[in-house]
């Protein structure tokens, strides 16, 4: 499978300490596959992302080469960049509360995204009926509502799928997910993750997906890194990092998440025989 | 111990002149008794936060009663060094212009006036919590989230309370470092034999920790259970619950 997005020796610091948070990074992006990356708060995985967005605050520097499609990304000029954003790559946030303008209803902000990035070739009620049908899919009732609604109004759980809706709508080549179940609570949790296993059969599109969830991770990732205090200490398919952990601190991730599980796992044995019936 | 019976509570919704209300606790009543873990489990918005508040006494009921040892909970007097709360956002529940030091010295003083006393005992304190007395001179933004909730749950146990109230406390934490405050409150539990109220939407958590968990849903009991028989809960939305669970 060819790749579609190439990161070559990425390297980023702070300009004002000097400090290195990611230290010379590698990795490759296969066509319609899902890559997770894990770590704990601080490892960068956030900037690692960011970078590939070019949206890093500008205290941070970054060198080395993003290819996306074999166009380097990091030559662009800011405007052709913003041409990117949004209709080739696509980024959900972690926390859907700031990332919705606050001081006007849903709606607008979603025409005058969808108005930016198809050149107002699309008549008004034209984006309101795709805009509809994308929230249908994604299990939101009462979409025309919603839209009239300011997102205080609105649960974590339903702007997440709010933005998973426009990225459908804006149908990107990369879908760049930024711990977008963390803040979730268990059943919204599993209703976001359903939605992009479907989002990526439903598109095929490529995924980067950023959690420290390993349980999330393992549900819906082709390929995982593994990355602490700015390295990439291990890679390879889901199913074997978690089988198999070689690294120390890839171990200790997986016997965390595993002591937390066993005990409930413990306490659930023959439970879904009780479901079912 | 902690008696709930019959709680109401709503709020105006709407603008300034609405007179609207949303009920958001309908006639809530359970009982905790000494020693024990109960874990509140919902969703968000279910109003398990706002349970959490009234039974912390920092709000009123508008009906029904609670009572800590059979008095009310509203009485500062009953309170005072009875019940004390970790809460989720790590970081701004420690005066920023305060070091770890003081931010512990504040509820100590209280009870005990005496400095040198106060003095040894937080270490003490930050030794039962896994920080060496190195961490008492440092800021809150030094802290790194496991470490800054651990200083949190240092304060909250400083009074010796009979009940610790967690209002999802870990859940902002990474999955690692979550096992490590679990282990962490264990091990607190079986040395001060105080009682926990642990409010999560994580019921991964809640069964490592707790005793006895109420599942909770608008505002209303679904169901209560002993965390032995969770895998036999009756009602839909507690099956549901289950069944939509990420597992590792």
């Amino acid at each position: 499978m060819e790749n579609i997005l190439e990161v070559r020796n990425l390297r980023v610091w702070d300009l004002n300490s000097d400090k290195v948070l990611i230290a010379n990074n590698s990795f490759d992006l296969r066509r319609s596959s899902c890559l997770a990356i894990v770590g704990e708060s601080g490892s960068g995985k956030s900037i690692t992302c960011r970078s590939i967005m070019r949206l890093n605050g500008s205290s941070l520097r970054q060198s080395g080469e993003i290819l996306f499609k074999g166009e380097n990304l990091t030559t662009l000029s800011e405007k052709k960049m913003r041409r990117k954003r949004g209709r080739k790559l696509c980024m959900i946030l972690q926390n859907g509360m700031s990332a919705f303008d606050p001081s006007c209803v849903i709606g607008v902000h979603l025409k005058e995204t969808l108005a930016e990035h198809f050149d107002c070739d699309w008549k008004k009620n034209e984006i309101e009926e795709k805009m509809k049908l994308a929230m249908e899919s994604v299990m939101l009732k009462n979409p025309i509502e919603i839209m009239n609604k300011y997102p205080h109004q609105l649960s974590g759980g339903m702007l997440q799928r709010i933005m998973i809706a426009l990225a459908i709508v804006l149908e990107p080549d990369i879908i760049i997910a930024d711990e977008p179940t963390t803040a979730l609570d268990t059943v919204s949790q599993f209703e976001v993750v359903e939605q992009f296993i479907q989002l990526r059969k439903k598109m095929g599109c490529s995924m980067i997906f950023i959690s420290h969830d390993l349980g999330v991770v393992r549900k819906i990732a082709d390929e995982v890194l593994v990355m602490k205090d700015g390295e990439i200490v291990e890679r390879g398919p889901t199913e074997a990092i978690f089988l198999k952990p070689e690294h120390k601190y890839t171990k200790y991730l997986v016997s965390t998440r595993l002591a937390l599980s066993e005990n409930f796992k413990k306490l659930m044995r023959g439970e879904t025989i009780v479901a079912e019936s | 111990m902690l008696k709930v019976k019959g709680v109401k509570k709503s709020y105006k919704k709407g603008g300034l002149f609405s007179t609207e209300r949303q009920e958001v606790l309908k006639d809530v009543s359970f009982e905790c008794e000494n020693g024990v873990c109960l874990g509140i489990i919902g969703e968000s918005g279910s109003g398990k936060s706002t349970l959490g508040r009234l039974m912390l006494g920092i709000e009123k009921p508008d009906h029904g009663s609670i009572l800590f040892n059979g008095k009310e909970v509203e009485n500062r007097e009953v309170r005072l060094g009875n019940i004390s709360a970790v809460f989720q956002d790590y970081k701004s529940s420690i005066n920023p212009f305060f070091t770890v030091e003081e931010a512990i010295m504040e509820p100590l003083i209280i009870k005990n006036k005496n400095k040198k006393e106060n003095q040894s005992k937080i270490d003490q304190l930050l030794y039962r919590v896994g920080l060496n007395p190195s961490y008492r001179n440092k800021y809150p933004h030094e802290l790194s989230g496991g470490e800054a909730q651990r200083v949190g749950i240092a304060r909250a146990i400083s009074a010796e309370p009979t009940c610790l109230l967690l209002d999802e406390a870990i859940s902002s934490l990474d999955i690692s470092v979550q096992t490590q405050v679990l282990n962490l409150l264990k091990e607190l539990k079986n040395i001060y034999n105080m009682s926990f109220i642990f409010i999560t939407h994580d019921i991964q958590a809640a069964a490592y920790i707790c005793d006895r968990v109420i599942i909770f849903k608008d505002g209303k009991i679904e169901e209560i259970v002993e965390i032995e028989q969770l895998k036999n809960v009756q009602s839909d939305y507690a099956k549901q619950l289950l069944q939509s669970l990420i597992t590792f």
